[in-house]
C-alpha cells in the first residue's frame, strides 16, 4: 500500500516536470535569453549587416545618452510615472465601487454585469472609442454651427460654463480631464471588476448575517467585513492596474519607435531597462506599503 | 424561549422598517441612486457603440442634416461597403481569425497543461518556477521587444542550422510561426495571467474528485482531461475568451511580426491609404464603419461566451 503510494507521488512530480515543460522551455528560451540578450544590447552598439549583426562593446554609454542628451526621454519619463501615479488609485476605487455595485441584486443585473465587462474586449490601442464627440468638432468646423447640440454635453460646453462661473483655468483643465476620462477609466478597470466581483462573491455571507444581529449598518458592514476581506485582492488589483499601463502609454510608443523607425536598437533597449527598473520599483513599493495593511483570513 | 422570540422580534423590525416613512426613503432613494449609477454607466460604454452603429448607416446627406439625430433618413450601406473594400475584409479578417484562433487554442493547451501541474502535481522547485510565471506577467514587453524580434529573424535552434545550412539563422518573420511557437509555449499575450487564472480555479476543485478518479484507476493525465477540464469551463470560457480578443486587438506583435501579411488590427489604422476622400467629415464616417466591422466578431463571439463568462464570474476561483 505504502509503496504505490510512493509510486503515484512520483509519477505525480514527473508528470508534473512533463506538463510544465513547454512553459519551461519557452520561459527559458522565449524569455530569459532575450531578457539577458537586450540587456547586453543596450551594453553594446548594434549594427545591422547583410548576414546578421554586429556588436561592440560601449560600456553605459547608452544610458548616459538617455538622461542626458536624449531630447525627451526624461520628460516622457516623468510623464508615465506620474500617469501611473494618478491612474493606479482613481482605477482601483473606480472597480472596487462597481464590483460592490453589481454585486447588488437588482433586476438586471446580468445584463448590467454583461455590459459592464464589454470594455475589457474593446480595449484596443486600435480603436478610438473614446473619441466619438470628434465628429462634432469636425461637424462644426465644417458648418460653422454647434453640431447637434443638447444631446452631446462635451467637456468644451463644460469648460464654458465653468469659465462663466469663474473657476480657475487649473481647476477647469483638472475637471474636464476627468471628465474626458470617464471613459478611459471605466474601459480600463474591466479586469479588475471581473477580480473584485470574485473576491466578492467569496466572503462568505454568515459573516454579514452576524454582523448584522449585531446590528451592523450597510456602512459598517463594508469598512469592518468586505474590505478587510478583499484587502488581499487589493494588491493583486494594484500590481494588475500597474502592469497593465504598459499598454497605453507614450513610453512604450517612444521605445517602439527608436528600434524600429530610428532602428537605434541599443537605445531602445537602454530605455526599455530603465522602464523596466522604473516600474519594478514602483511595484516593489507598492507592494510591501499595501501588504503590510493587508488582512489575512486564514 | 430565546429562539422563539427572536423570530417573532425580526420580523416585527421587518414590518417597521417597511412602513416606516424614514426607512422606506432611505431603501428608495438608494435603489433610485443606484439605477441612476448602472444606467449611468451603462451608457458610457454603449454610447460609442450605438454612435457607430447610428452612424455606419448614415447616407452623406444625413450628415449635414441636423435634424438627424440618431435614425437616418436616407439608410444606406455605401460606408460599410467602402470600409469593406478599404479594408478588404474578406481576407485580412481571415488572417487575424486564423492567428487568433491558432494561438488561441494552443495557449488553452499549454497555458492549462502548466497550471494543472503547478497547482496539483508537487515537483521539486514548482514554487521558484512559478515565482517565473509572475515574473513574466510584470515584465514589459518592450523590454524583450528586440530580442525576441532578433530572435525569429534569425531564427535558430543551438545553433543546429547554421551548421547545415551555413546561414545564420532562418527568417520566421511574415509567417504564423512566432505566434505559434510563443503560444504553444505559454510565452504569448499575457499567457501568464492565463496561467494564474487555471491555477486558481484547479485549486477550487475538491481534491475528493481527484482521488476518487485514480481509486478507479484513472491516470494521472485521464484525471487531468476527465475530470479537472469538464469542472474548469467556466475559467477555460474566460481563457478562450480573453485569448481570442486581446490576440485580436493586438497591434503590437502583429506589427513586430508580419511585415506583408495584413490583419485587421494593422490595416484598420492605415486603411486611408487605399482610397482618398476630400471630405474629412465622409473620411471620418467611413472610417467608424470600418471599426464597427473590426469589432462585429467581438461582440459576436461576447453574445455566445458571455452566460458562460458572467457565470464564471460567479463561482470562479479567479481571486488569488
Amino acid at each position: 500500500m505504502k509503496r504505490a503510494r510512493m509510486t503515484l507521488r512520483r509519477r505525480k512530480a514527473a508528470l508534473g516536470m512533463l506538463f510544465v515543460s513547454p512553459w519551461l522551455l519557452g520561459f527559458l528560451f522565449l524569455f530569459v535569453v532575450p531578457l539577458y540578450e537586450s540587456f547586453l544590447y543596450s551594453l553594446n552598439s548594434l549594427t545591422l549587416g547583410k548576414g546578421g549583426f554586429d556588436t561592440s562593446y560601449e560600456g553605459f554609454a547608452y544610458y548616459r545618452e538617455l538622461f542626458r542628451t536624449h531630447p525627451t526621454f526624461n520628460r516622457v519619463l516623468t510623464e508615465a510615472i506620474t500617469d501611473i501615479v494618478i491612474n493606479v488609485p482613481s482605477i482601483t476605487i473606480f472597480s472596487l465601487f462597481v464590483a460592490t455595485l453589481i454585486n447588488q441584486k437588482f433586476r438586471g443585473r446580468v445584463f448590467a454585469r454583461a455590459i459592464f465587462f464589454l470594455p475589457v474586449l474593446l480595449a484596443a490601442p486600435v480603436l478610438s472609442l473614446e473619441n466619438s464627440t470628434q465628429m462634432n468638432a469636425i461637424a462644426s468646423s465644417i458648418t460653422g454651427t454647434s453640431g447637434e447640440g443638447g444631446f452631446l454635453f462635451t467637456s468644451f460646453e463644460l469648460q464654458r460654463m465653468l469659465l462663466e462661473a469663474g473657476a480657475g483655468q487649473g481647476i477647469i483643465s483638472y475637471i474636464t480631464d476627468s471628465v474626458d476620462r470617464i471613459y478611459e477609466i471605466i474601459s480600463s478597470s474591466g479586469v479588475q471588476i471581473l477580480i473584485f466581483l470574485a473576491a466578492l462573491q467569496s466572503i462568505s455571507p454568515s459573516l454579514y448575517e452576524a454582523a448584522k444581529i449585531e446590528g451592523t449598518t450597510g456602512y459598517e458592514a463594508f469598512w469592518k467585513i468586505t474590505f478587510p476581506m478583499i484587502s488581499p485582492i487589493l494588491l493583486t488589483n494594484v500590481v494588475y492596474t500597474i502592469v497593465d499601463a504598459y499598454s497605453r502609454n507614450a513610453l512604450s510608443q517612444m521605445i517602439t519607435d527608436t528600434a524600429f523607425q530610428s532602428l537605434n536598437f541599443s537605445l531602445s533597449a537602454a530605455m526599455a531597462w530603465v522602464y523596466f527598473l522604473v516600474v519594478a520599483t514602483i511595484l516593489l513599493l507598492t507592494t510591501t506599503l499595501i501588504s503590510r495593511k493587508v488582512f489575512y483570513y486564514d | 424561549m430565546k429562539p422563539a422570540v427572536r423570530p417573532r422580534a425580526e420580523a416585527w423590525i421587518e414590518q417597521v422598517k417597511r412602513i416606516h416613512p424614514i426607512y422606506w426613503a432611505k431603501h428608495w432613494s438608494w435603489v433610485a441612486v443606484r439605477a441612476i449609477l448602472v444606467i449611468g454607466f451603462c451608457f458610457v460604454i454603449l454610447y460609442p457603440l450605438f454612435f457607430k452603429l447610428s452612424v455606419s448607416f448614415k447616407d452623406r446627406m444625413d450628415i449635414y442634416d441636423t435634424t438627424v439625430l440618431w435614425i437616418p433618413k436616407n439608410f444606406t450601406l455605401d460606408t460599410i461597403r467602402i470600409a469593406f473594400q478599404a479594408l478588404s475584409y474578406p481576407k485580412t479578417a481571415w488572417n487575424s481569425f486564423a492567428i487568433a484562433g491558432v494561438s488561441t487554442a494552443m495557449q488553452v493547451v499549454s497555458c492549462s497543461l502548466a497550471a494543472f501541474a503547478f497547482a496539483r502535481l508537487q515537483f521539486k522547485g514548482s514554487g521558484l518556477l512559478f515565482a517565473g510565471v509572475i515574473f513574466t506577467i510584470i515584465v514589459p514587453v518592450q523590454t524583450i521587444m528586440i530580442t525576441t524580434y532578433l530572435n525569429y529573424r534569425y531564427f535558430d535552434v543551438f545553433g543546429l542550422i547554421e551548421l547545415f545550412t551555413g546561414q545564420r539563422g532562418i527568417n520566421l518573420l511574415d509567417s504564423y510561426w512566432p505566434f505559434i511557437l510563443q503560444s504553444i509555449t505559454g510565452m504569448g499575450i499575457k499567457s501568464g495571467l492565463f496561467i494564474f487564472i487555471f491555477r486558481q480555479f484547479f485549486r477550487g476543485i475538491p481534491t475528493e474528485l481527484e482521488e476518487a478518479s485514480y481509486i478507479d484507476g484513472c491516470t494521472v493525465f485521464q484525471s487531468f482531461y476527465r475530470i479537472m477540464l469538464p469542472n474548469a469551463i467556466p475559467a477555460i470560457v474566460t481563457v478562450v475568451l480573453f485569448s481570442f480578443v486581446w490576440q485580436w486587438n493586438d497591434n503590437y506583435f502583429v506589427s513586430l511580426f508580419l511585415t506583408s501579411t495584413d490583419v485587421l488590427s494593422t490595416k484598420l489604422p492605415v486603411m486611408w491609404a487605399s482610397f482618398s476622400l476630400t471630405d474629412p467629415l465622409y473620411a471620418y464616417l467611413v472610417k467608424n464603419a470600418g471599426e464597427l466591422l473590426f469589432i462585429a466578431p467581438i461582440i459576436l463571439l461576447y453574445m455566445f461566451a458571455q452566460r458562460y463568462f458572467v457565470e464564471s464570474v460567479e463561482r470562479s476561483g479567479l481571486i488569488g
